[in-house]
């Protein structure tokens, strides 16, 4: 992976932005007669790490879904490189290099680790041995388990294996949903440290976490949902200064 | 029962079986992606039989064929019973079960469409060929070829067993170790996640309704030469299958051979002890006592499809 760790940077002052790789436009998306984003604006630029944050059902999920085909939404428009992609499904949708870890990990039970990482590369025609190989350079604990069932895995491991098995289908993009959900503190810890790494290897980032100070002090930039809209976004370290994220986010009284 | 009657029945079990396991594979694979217990399998089963059925009788000459010519005859009974199921799978799940999905039909509502399926079918089958059994043109002189414990078998036994074999063996490396069967067993195992790996769920339905009519239409050709062809012959075969599948543990293909296997065993068995009016006892009985011990069955570990 020799590739562009001089893309990653947001540049500063009056450089000129890395392109948008992923824009989210007025989106709208309901489940049945439930409203459940109400016009979401959001974009992420080549190699940044951008966090999306939010209370329980906040509709971080569904941002996540609708980008990744996985639901259509009602208006507004999803843009790859400017190019609408909203209506293609996500079957056909990974072919335009997105990759999405799915909230709760999604990992194949009765499949083993190799298994789970060969159906990451499904979209090819043959599973690029390098790949795999970077994963379990990633994550040598995914590399001792190869034969292990997925479902078998301690929580943390099947974290790690949904990430990889992602990497396996050679993302842009990469949409992450609550890596850290239900992991020890020290777990989270690595993984945030992996997605780091993944992300200085050339790999963009859209980061859901309810985890706000973690995801904050490894993003370009964030976004704060709430109920469906967009209520806060900027800088990482200025949403990280803030006093409304700090008290509603970071647990602290304003 | 004296040993040698045993060891009649308990072979004549074993050829049995391996019908009720190839079918009972069809019921397993869609189960497994679609957890839909499709009732109209028994009529792809018994279109597979008329499928090998219409080819020899267009194409076999008055005489008995021998050697090769037997041969060629019994491969061309096998695949046009077999491409006839796979066909009549295929339009089934295009026509009947597709649009259900579309619409996020209630699982209730695939059960009766299934039936209503299997009804259409063989009344349809009933219409186009007549409803008397007819006779699968003779491929061969059905001798005794084998003995196994002293055990007789016919030409047509081995033929069973063998063909049954080499298609479980063949389902059960597509499955395991081709890219299609790592697609069906993403889709069982977790559709959605699936789809974002790429997998298209509509080919991959398509294509597992494919492949279990190709094995049970073939099986419905092998049945067909042992008994006869007719439009309800897929009746019993199909409901002992399914349950088979359910032994076994249903969305498990390892478990619907196995289950396949013990059901026939158990069906010969009992009827070498008892007499033929017991048939279906036994095996059901077996079923129902296995369940209660083991309620996903002897191979399930967990029904449907959560982790
Ligand atoms: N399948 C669904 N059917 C109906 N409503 C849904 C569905 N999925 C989500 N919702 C609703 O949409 C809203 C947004 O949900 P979403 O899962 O996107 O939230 P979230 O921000 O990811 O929350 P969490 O942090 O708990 O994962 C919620 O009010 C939720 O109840
Ligand atoms: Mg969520």
């Amino acid at each position: 992976m020799s590739v562009t760790t001089d893309l990653k940077k947001e540049p500063q002052g009056g450089e000129p932005a890395a392109p948008v790789v992923l824009e989210l436009r007025d989106l709208r998306v309901f489940y049945g007669a439930i409203e459940a984003l109400k016009g979401v604006n959001l974009t992420v630029r080549r190699g940044e790490v951008v966090a999306l944050l939010g209370a329980n059902g906040a509709g971080k999920t569904t941002t996540l879904r609708t980008a990744s085909g996985m639901i259509a939404p009602r208006e507004g428009q999803v843009l790859l490189h400017g190019e609408r992609i909203d209506g293609i499904k996500s079957h056909d949708l990974v072919r335009f290099g997105i990759g999405h870890v799915p909230e709760g990990r999604g990992v194949f039970p009765r499949m083993t680790v190799r298994e789970n990482l060969q159906m990451g590369a499904y979209r090819f025609k043959s599973v690029d041995k390098a790949d795999m190989d970077r994963v379990f350079t990633l994550f040598p604990r995914l590399g001792e388990r190869k034969s292990q069932l997925g479902g078998t895995l301690s929580g943390g491991e099947q974290q790690m294996l949904a990430i990889g098995r992602a990497l396996m289908g050679k993302p842009e993009v990469l949409l992450l949903d609550e890596p850290s959900m239900g992991l020890a503190p020290l777990i989270v810890q690595q993984i945030f440290e992996i997605v780091k790494e993944i992300n200085e290897q050339g790999t963009t980032v859209l980061l859901v976490e309810q985890n706000a100070a973690q995801a904050l002090r490894m993003a370009d930039r964030g976004y704060v949902l709430e109920t469906g809209a967009v209520a806060m976004e900027g800088e990482a370290s200025e949403l990280l200064s803030d006093p409304r994220v700090r008290a509603a986010y970071l647990g602290e009284g304003a | 029962m004296s040993l040698s009657e045993f060891w009649d029945f308990l072979v004549l079990g074993v050829v049995l079986g391996s019908l009720y396991a190839v079918i009972a594979i069809g019921y397993t694979l869609v189960y497994g992606v679609l957890q839909l217990l499709n009732f109209a399998h028994s009529e792809v089963f018994m279109f597979g039989g008329y499928g090998g059925l219409l080819a020899l009788t267009a194409l076999i000459p008055e005489s008995t064929p021998s050697g090769m010519g037997s041969v060629a005859y019994v491969l061309i009974g096998m695949l046009a019973g077999a491409a006839l199921g796979g066909a009549v799978a295929f339009g089934l799940e295009r026509v009947a079960y597709r649009p259900l999905r579309r619409h996020h039909a209630p699982r209730l509502v695939f059960l009766i469409t299934a039936i209503g399926a299997s009804f259409f079918l063989y009344n349809l089958a009933g219409k186009l060929f007549g409803r008397n059994p007819l006779p699968m043109p003779s491929m061969y002189e059905n001798k005794k070829v084998l003995s196994v414990f002293g055990a007789e078998l016919t030409i047509t036994q081995v033929l069973i067993l063998v063909s049954a074999v080499a298609m479980m063996v063949g389902l059960d490396y597509v499955v395991n170790r081709t890219k299609m069967g790592s697609g069906i067993r993403a889709v069982a195992q977790d559709p959605e996640v699936a789809s974002l790996m790429g997998v298209d769920i509509d080919k991959v339905v398509s294509r597992t309704f494919v492949l279990g009519g190709l094995l049970g239409g073939a099986a419905g050709f092998l049945f067909g030469t042992n008994s006869q062809v007719w439009y309800t012959m897929g009746f019993l075969p199909g409901i002992t299958a399914f349950a088979a599948a359910v032994l076994g543990g249903i969305g498990n293909v390892r478990g619907a051979m196995l289950g396949g296997l013990v059901l026939g065993v158990v069906e010969t068995m009992t009827v070498g002890l008892w007499g033929d009016d017991w048939r279906y006892v036994g095996a059901f009985v077996v079923l129902v006592l296995v369940l209660m011990v083991r309620p996903t069955g002897i191979l399930g570990e967990r029904v449907g499809r959560t982790a």
